[in-house]
C-alpha cells in the first residue's frame, strides 16, 4: 500500500521526463527542413485527376523533362493563401513549371480560390483523401518540393515560400538544376 | 551609455536574485529572523533595477538608436511612437525582458500585499520567484541580451513586423505575460508549501487570489490574440488551434482547474495535494509554452526567431524547476492527509468533474501540440493535427462540462439531496428543454443538432444561475427585496458568489457565441469591379473601388464599401491592404462594421486583371462579439471574486479556518 502510494506521487515526475526526452529529441530536429527520406530519389509514381478536369490525370510523367515545383495547398489554408501572391509571381518565369497537389481539399473551394485569385499552376492534381500526398510524406500545407528534369525530388520545403526563401533557397536550386542540363 | 546602465541593471538583478533565491529560504529553515526581513526588500530591489532596465531600452527605442542591434532589428525611424513603445516587447529578447519585469512587479506585489501572512512563508514564497529569476536573468544575460550593440551602425532599422504593428497586439503580450508569470505565484505559494510541509486550508486561501487575478489577466491576454487575429489576419476566424495559441491555452485550462480546486482545497481541506499538483503544472506549463515558442521545436506562424541553444538553455531550466518542483512534490505530498469525505451527490463532485475534464483538455491540447514530433520519434509517420481534429475532441466533451458548470454551484458541500436539487433548478431544467425543442423546430433550418444542443446548454446555464442566485436570496428577504438584497451581497461576503454567477454566465454567452457563429456565419470569395454589387445575408455590398493612399510607414490600397440593407445605407468600409516599407508580406486590415447580434466583414484580396477589379472576402459574422464578451465577463467574474473582502482579511481569519478543517477532518 505504502509502495503504491509513493509511486502514484512519482507519475507527474515519470511523466514529466518522458516528455523532457520527447523534446531533447525533438531539439536536434528542425521543422523546416524535415529532412524527407525522398530527397535523392525519384518522385513516387501516381495518377491523379486534375482539378480542372477531372477527366484529364496528372502523373509523374508530369514531372519529367522540365523542373518543377510541386506546391502541396488547400482552399481551407491561411498560409496557403499568403503564398498564393509569391507563386502567381512564379508563375511568369519560364524556367520551371508549377504543379499543384490541392491536398484534402473540396474541388469546389479550391477552384474558385484559383478563379478568384489567379491560377499559378500548370498543372493541378486533385488529391482529395491524401492518398498521393501520403507518399510524399507530406506533412501539412503548404509544401513544395523541388523536382529536377529527370523527375529526381531535390529539395522540400516546408511553409509558405516568401521571397526570402525564393532569393536564397529555390533560385540559387533552379538555377543550379538548369546550368546542369 | 544608456544601454550599458540597462545591461548593468539586468546583472545587477542576476547578482540580487541570488541573494533573493538563498538567504529569505535560508532563514526560514533556520529560523534566522534577520534573513527572512531581507525578503521583502530584495523584492523591492528587483522590481527597480528591473524597471531601470526597461526604461532603458525603452529609451534606445524612442531615440531610435539603431546602435543596439535589438533596436535595429524591430523598429525604424518611420515607426509611430506607440509602435516604437510597443516594439519592446516585440521580439524575443525584449519580451523576456518584460517577462523579468512583471515577475519582478509580482515579487514586489506579494512582498507589499502580505502583511498578514507568516514571515516563513512570505520569505519562502519570495525565495522561490528569486530561483525563477536566476533562470530567466541567466537565460537573458547569457542567449539573448537586449543590449547588445552592433557596429557598424546601421542608417535605419529593420522596422518592427507589420504584424505587430496594430493597438490590440501592443498589449496583447503584456496581458498575456501578466497571466503566465502570475501562476509563478501561485507555484511559489505551492513549492513554498511543499517545503514546510504544511499544506492547510490557509495555504489555499493564501494562493487563491493571486491565482485568480492571474488568471484573469491571462483570459484578457488570451481574448485580446484571438479578437486581434479576427480583424488582422483577414481571415475571419478567432482561434486556429496554432501551437503557439495551444501554448497559451494550456495553462489556461488547467488555471482554470486550479482556482476551482482551491475552491475545495480552502472551503473543505480536501484535493490538497491534488491543488498542489495543479498550481505546479500551471507554471510548468507556461515555461513549456515558453520552450515551444522559442526553441523551434515546433512551426508556428508566431515563433520568434529561434536559435538551438536558447532551446536548450530553456529545457534544462525546465529541467530544473519543473522536474525538481514535482520531485518535491513526490517527496512531500504522501505526507498530506486526503481531506473530508464527500458524497457522489455533492458540490466536491462536480468540482472533481470540472477538474478532470479541464486536464483532459490540457492533455489534448498538449497531444494536438506534440502530435507531429511524438508521430515522427516513434516513426508512426507524418501526422498534421489541425483544426478538425481539436475541434471534434473540444465539441465531445464540452456538452458535460457545460451541464456540470449547472449542477456544480447548486449543490452542497458533502452531500446534497436530488430532490432538493431538483427543487432548486427544476424550471431551469425545464427552460433549457423548451429551448432545446423550439431551436430544434424546422422553421429555423438547423442543418445539425449542435444548434439545439448548444442553445440549450447555454440556456441551462444562465437558468440554473438565476436559479442559484434566486435561492440564495430567497434566505434574505425573498424577491420583493431582490435589489437591495443583491447589493448589500455585494457590500458584505457576497462578490466571490457573484464573481462565479458571472464567470459562469460568460461561460454562457461564450457557448451561444460559438454555436450561433460557426453555424450561421456567411462567408463569400468575390471578384467585384467597381460599381458592383453584392448581396449576402440581406445586407447588399457597393465596391466602390480602390485606390492607393499612404501611410506613415506603409503604402496602402484602400477599398471603399457602401453597405445597405433594403433602401438603408447600414456603413461604410474602408478595408486596407498595406505594404510596408521595411518589407514581407502586404498585410491585410480588415474594415469591420461590428454590432452585439453582427458582424459585417470585408477584407481585400488581391487586385485581378487591370480594370480594378479584387478579389474581396465578404463575410457576415452572427453573434461573434459574444465568444469575446463572454471571456471578458469571465475575466470580470474573477475580478469580482478577488475584490472580495474576505481575502482582506485573510491572515485573521485562516488561522481561524485552518482549526475548524483540522476539526472537520478529525
Amino acid at each position: 500500500m505504502a509502495m503504491s502510494k509513493s509511486v502514484r506521487y512519482l507519475t507527474p515526475l515519470i511523466v514529466f521526463a518522458g516528455l523532457v526526452v520527447l523534446l531533447v529529441w525533438g531539439l536536434g530536429q528542425d521543422p523546416r527542413e524535415v529532412p524527407s527520406p525522398l530527397i535523392g530519389k525519384p518522385v513516387p509514381t501516381f495518377s491523379l485527376p486534375a482539378l480542372e478536369d477531372p477527366d484529364r490525370t496528372v502523373s509523374d510523367a508530369d514531372l519529367k523533362g522540365k523542373i518543377s515545383l510541386v506546391n502541396v495547398w488547400a482552399s481551407w489554408c491561411n498560409s496557403c493563401r499568403a503564398e498564393h501572391q509569391a507563386l502567381m509571381v512564379l508563375s511568369e518565369i519560364p524556367d520551371f513549371q508549377i504543379v499543384g497537389l490541392n491536398w484534402k481539399d473540396e474541388a469546389t473551394d479550391a477552384l474558385r480560390v484559383l478563379q478568384l485569385t489567379g491560377n499559378p499552376y500548370d498543372l493541378n492534381g486533385y488529391d482529395p483523401d491524401n492518398t498521393v500526398g501520403i507518399h510524399w510524406g507530406v506533412y501539412g500545407a503548404p509544401e513544395t518540393f523541388v523536382v529536377d528534369q529527370e523527375g529526381i525530388i531535390r529539395y522540400k520545403h516546408i511553409g509558405p515560400i516568401d521571397r526570402e526563401v525564393w532569393e536564397q533557397k529555390l533560385q540559387p536550386l533552379v538555377a543550379e538544376l538548369r546550368a546542369r542540363s | 551609455m544608456i544601454p550599458e546602465l540597462g545591461h548593468f541593471a539586468l546583472i545587477l538583478a542576476l547578482l540580487l536574485a541570488v541573494v533573493q533565491a538563498a538567504f529569505p529560504l535560508a532563514g526560514s529553515l533556520s529560523g534566522n529572523r534577520p534573513w527572512m526581513t531581507m525578503a521583502r526588500p530584495l523584492a523591492y530591489g528587483q522590481l527597480t533595477l528591473l524597471a531601470v532596465a526597461f526604461a532603458a531600452l525603452t529609451q534606445a527605442f524612442l531615440t531610435s538608436d539603431f546602435s543596439v542591434l535589438y533596436v535595429a532589428e524591430h523598429s525604424n525611424s518611420l515607426l509611430p511612437t506607440i509602435y516604437k513603445v510597443s516594439a519592446v516587447w516585440g521580439g524575443h529578447e525584449g519580451s523576456l525582458l518584460l517577462w523579468v519585469l512583471m515577475m519582478a512587479a509580482w515579487g514586489a506585489a506579494v512582498a507589499a500585499f502580505s502583511k498578514n501572512l507568516p514571515l516563513t512563508v512570505v520569505s519562502r514564497v519570495i525565495s522561490v520567484q528569486g530561483m525563477i529569476a536566476i533562470g530567466f536573468l541567466l537565460f537573458m544575460l547569457l542567449t539573448s541580451n537586449p543590449f547588445e550593440r552592433i557596429f557598424p551602425v546601421p542608417a535605419d532599422g529593420r522596422d518592427l513586423n507589420p504584424l505587430l504593428q496594430d493597438p490590440g497586439l501592443a498589449i496583447h503580450p503584456p496581458m498575456l505575460y501578466m497571466g503566465y508569470v502570475g501562476f509563478s505565484v501561485a507555484f511559489a505559494f505551492a513549492v513554498a508549501a511543499l517545503i514546510g510541509g504544511r499544506l492547510d486550508a490557509a495555504w489555499a486561501r493564501w494562493s487563491r487570489p493571486w491565482t485568480t487575478v492571474a488568471w484573469v489577466f491571462l483570459t484578457i491576454g488570451i481574448m485580446l490574440g484571438s479578437w486581434w487575429a479576427y480583424y488582422e489576419l483577414g481571415w475571419g476566424g478567432w482561434w486556429f488551434w496554432d501551437p503557439v495559441e495551444n501554448a497559451s491555452l494550456m495553462p489556461w485550462l488547467v488555471g482554470t482547474a486550479l482556482i476551482h480546486s482551491l475552491a475545495v482545497t480552502e472551503k473543505r481541506a480536501a484535493f490538497k495535494s491534488w491543488t498542489v499538483l495543479l498550481a505546479i503544472c500551471a507554471f510548468s506549463l507556461s515555461l513549456l509554452g515558453t520552450f515551444l515558442v522559442r526553441s523551434g521545436v515546433l512551426t508556428s506562424v508566431h515563433a520568434f526567431a529561434t536559435d538551438p541553444s536558447r532551446g536548450l538553455f530553456i529545457l534544462i531550466f525546465l529541467c530544473i524547476v519543473v522536474g525538481g518542483s514535482l520531485a518535491l512534490y513526490a517527496w512531500r505530498a504522501p505526507e498530506v492527509s486526503d481531506g473530508g469525505r464527500f458524497s457522489l451527490l455533492s458540490r466536491e463532485s462536480a468540482l472533481l468533474g470540472n477538474n478532470l475534464i479541464f486536464v483532459a483538455f490540457t492533455v489534448l491540447v498538449l497531444f494536438g501540440t506534440l502530435a507531429p514530433l511524438i508521430y515522427e520519434a516513434f516513426n508512426w509517420g507524418k501526422i498534421s493535427v489541425g483544426f478538425p481534429w481539436f475541434n471534434k475532441m473540444f465539441l465531445a466533451l464540452s456538452p458535460f462540462l457545460a451541464v456540470l458548470i449547472g449542477i456544480g454551484p447548486a449543490t452542497r458541500w458533502k452531500h446534497d439531496e436530488p430532490v432538493r436539487m431538483l427543487k432548486t433548478l427544476w424550471w431551469a431544467l425545464a427552460l433549457s428543454a423548451t429551448v432545446l425543442v423550439i431551436s430544434a423546430l424546422p422553421v429555423f433550418s438547423t442543418n445539425t443538432l449542435w444548434v439545439p444542443v448548444g442553445l440549450a446548454l447555454a440556456a441551462w446555464l444562465f437558468f440554473a444561475h438565476v436559479a442559484i442566485v434566486y435561492e440564495r436570496l430567497r434566505n434574505k428577504g425573498g424577491l420583493s427585496r431582490m435589489g437591495p438584497a443583491i447589493l448589500a451581497d455585494l457590500r458584505g461576503g457576497g462578490r466571490s458568489f457573484y464573481g462565479m454567477v458571472t464567470a459562469h454566465v460568460g461561460v454562457a454567452m461564450f457557448i451561444v457565441g460559438v454555436t450561433v457563429l460557426s453555424n450561421y456565419q456567411l462567408e463569400e470569395d468575390v471578384r467585384m469591379a467597381p460599381g458592383d454589387s453584392y448581396e449576402l445575408a440581406g445586407y447588399r455590398f457597393e465596391f466602390l473601388g480602390a485606390q492607393q493612399v499612404p501611410g506613415p510607414n506603409y503604402m496602402a490600397q484602400r477599398g471603399a464599401f457602401n453597405v445597405y440593407r433594403g433602401e438603408r445605407r447600414v456603413t461604410q468600409l474602408f478595408p486596407e491592404k498595406r505594404a510596408y516599407m521595411g518589407g514581407g508580406m502586404p498585410m491585410t486590415e480588415a474594415a469591420i462594421d461590428p454590432g452585439l447580434f453582427r458582424d459585417i466583414y470585408v477584407s481585400l484580396g488581391e487586385a485581378v486583371g487591370n480594370g480594378g477589379d479584387w478579389a474581396l472576402r465578404l463575410y457576415y459574422k452572427p453573434f461573434v462579439r459574444w465568444i469575446w464578451l463572454g471571456a471578458i465577463l469571465m475575466a470580470l467574474g474573477g475580478a469580482l471574486a478577488v475584490s472580495d473582502p474576505r481575502y482582506r482579511l485573510a491572515g485573521a481569519r485562516a488561522r481561524k479556518s485552518a482549526a475548524d478543517t483540522a476539526a472537520v477532518t478529525a
